[in-house]
């Protein structure tokens, strides 16, 4: 493989996966604070 | 009698004979220690790193210095910790023992902000190629953009032990990344305001409302080293260590660990770290065109990291009808808190009523996740390539 090739290819799906990982992380965090809601005790320490 | 004396005087006195010879690159490169000493000192720049990276240059650079010969007290240094990787990870359980992740939490979108500010590790990548460097060579050097020198040496260390790159390349790679994230204050700025506008910096973003439980901060660090090993395990010690650092200090039930995580594990690793790195400067092969152009490219990464960021910022004030200022997208390197930092008191500049601080804490610890998820990608790539 030559230069140009695998950092173009490095590029695209180094950062694309970057992009859409990050984004599963996104989405389980927003399911995190569905399983895992702030408690009354806890919102009363806030 | 005489001669004996004469011949013990010679020996005191190789080292002088040795400057004088052969000195050149020495001299150069105690010169550099002295200015790294003047910068942590004096200027306060990384004190923690540039001090033993400093000393170790002095160290190895003094004239007929075995401290990196076999056995010397830096090759052992090195071959104890650097060369196995070990240091780097240790320093990560400290990082992600400091991390608050809260903010994060209570605004997940601003993680894709994390990843914007990555966008520099692969263009550079595609501009070390184009000048010459190997694969392994770019992909160390655009690991700078990561702004994280524990990342920049782990990834880097990878190939000098497979004798892909040179050694002292790990040096000018690690001296480059902490050099440039003690200057994130000099460089993110001039590229904030440049393009972004007035009314832009001065976007008023109310505070975050969602609110984080104690279990979502446990199970985060968990979750995220799971998704880490499944799409990238070629960087799961990177990821993992972090997670292990932050999920002792939230699970709130083992405060000496945590403490020791923060204190006594980051600081002796930091220091052993430091010197071993100092100990790859030997002036002979670290002052080379290469080094000039590491430093080169590395600004460069943490340049288009930065563009990265505020343009995905611009972007989002786009769509969103201006309810977000683009300078929060600068926060999404991994230069912990200091982009945050740097975000509140320029979004301040503008607007003296704007506190982006929680937003840009947000993004910045996404940053950290975005710069070890890019490497951990970067390093399962290149096995998938069969590069590793």
């Amino acid at each position: 493989m030559n230069n140009t090739v695998f950092g173009l290819t490095m590029l695209v799906v180094g950062m694309g996966g970057t992009l859409v990982t990050l984004f599963i992380i996104t989405l389980v965090i927003n399911a995190l604070a569905l399983f895992f809601p702030v408690r009354p005790d806890e919102e009363e320490k806030k | 009698m005489s001669d004996a004396i004469l011949s013990a005087l010679g020996a005191l006195f190789e080292g002088v004979r040795f400057l004088f010879a052969h000195g050149g690159p020495n001299v150069i490169m105690i010169s550099v220690a002295c200015v790294m000493f003047w910068l942590a000192i004096a200027k306060g720049v990384e004190p923690l790193l540039l001090l033993p990276i400093a000393f170790g240059c002095l160290l190895v650079n003094l004239p007929l210095s075995e401290v990196m010969h076999a056995d010397g007290v830096l090759k052992t240094l090195y071959d104890f910790g650097i060369g196995n990787e070990l240091f780097p990870l240790l320093i990560f359980v400290g990082i992600g023992s400091m991390t608050d992740f809260t903010p994060l939490l209570a605004n997940p979108r601003l993680l894709l902000f994390g990843a914007a500010g990555q966008v520099g590790i692969f263009v550079t990548l595609l501009l070390a190629l184009w000048l010459g460097f190997s694969k392994e060579e770019a992909v160390s050097v655009a690991a700078i953009g990561a702004c994280d020198g524990p990342t920049v040496i782990y990834v880097s260390n990878m190939f000098a032990g497979m004798d892909r790159i040179p050694t002292a390349m790990v040096g000018a790679l690690a001296v480059a990344a902490y050099s440039y994230m003690a200057l994130v204050p000099v460089i993110q700025p001039p590229i904030m305001r440049l393009l972004t506008t007035k009314k832009e910096r001065a976007v008023k973003m109310p505070s975050p409302k969602g609110k984080v439980s104690k279990a979502a901060l446990i199970a985060f660090p968990i979750v995220v080293t799971v998704i880490t090993g499944i799409v990238a395990p070629k960087g799961l010690p990177l990821m993992g260590m972090i997670m292990l650092g932050n999920f002792i200090k939230v699970s709130g039930v083992a405060p000496r660990l945590a403490s020791a995580a923060e204190n006594e594990i980051a600081n002796v690793s930091t220091l052993f770290l430091g010197l071993a790195i100092g100990g790859t400067m030997l002036g002979t092969q670290f002052l080379t065109r290469e080094t000039l152009m590491v430093f080169g490219l590395g600004l460069v990464a943490i340049t288009i990291d930065t563009v990265g960021g505020v343009l995905l910022g611009k972007i989002w004030y786009l769509l969103s009808g201006g309810k977000v200022n683009p300078l929060v997208g600068a926060a999404g390197i991994s230069a912990y808190p200091m982009a945050a930092r740097l975000v509140q008191s320029e979004g301040q500049r503008w607007n003296k009523h704007n506190y982006l601080l929680m937003h840009a804490m947000a993004a910045n610890t996404g940053g950290q996740i975005g710069s070890v998820m890019a490497a951990a990608i970067m390093l399962s790539l290149l096995k998938g390539l069969g590069i590793i």
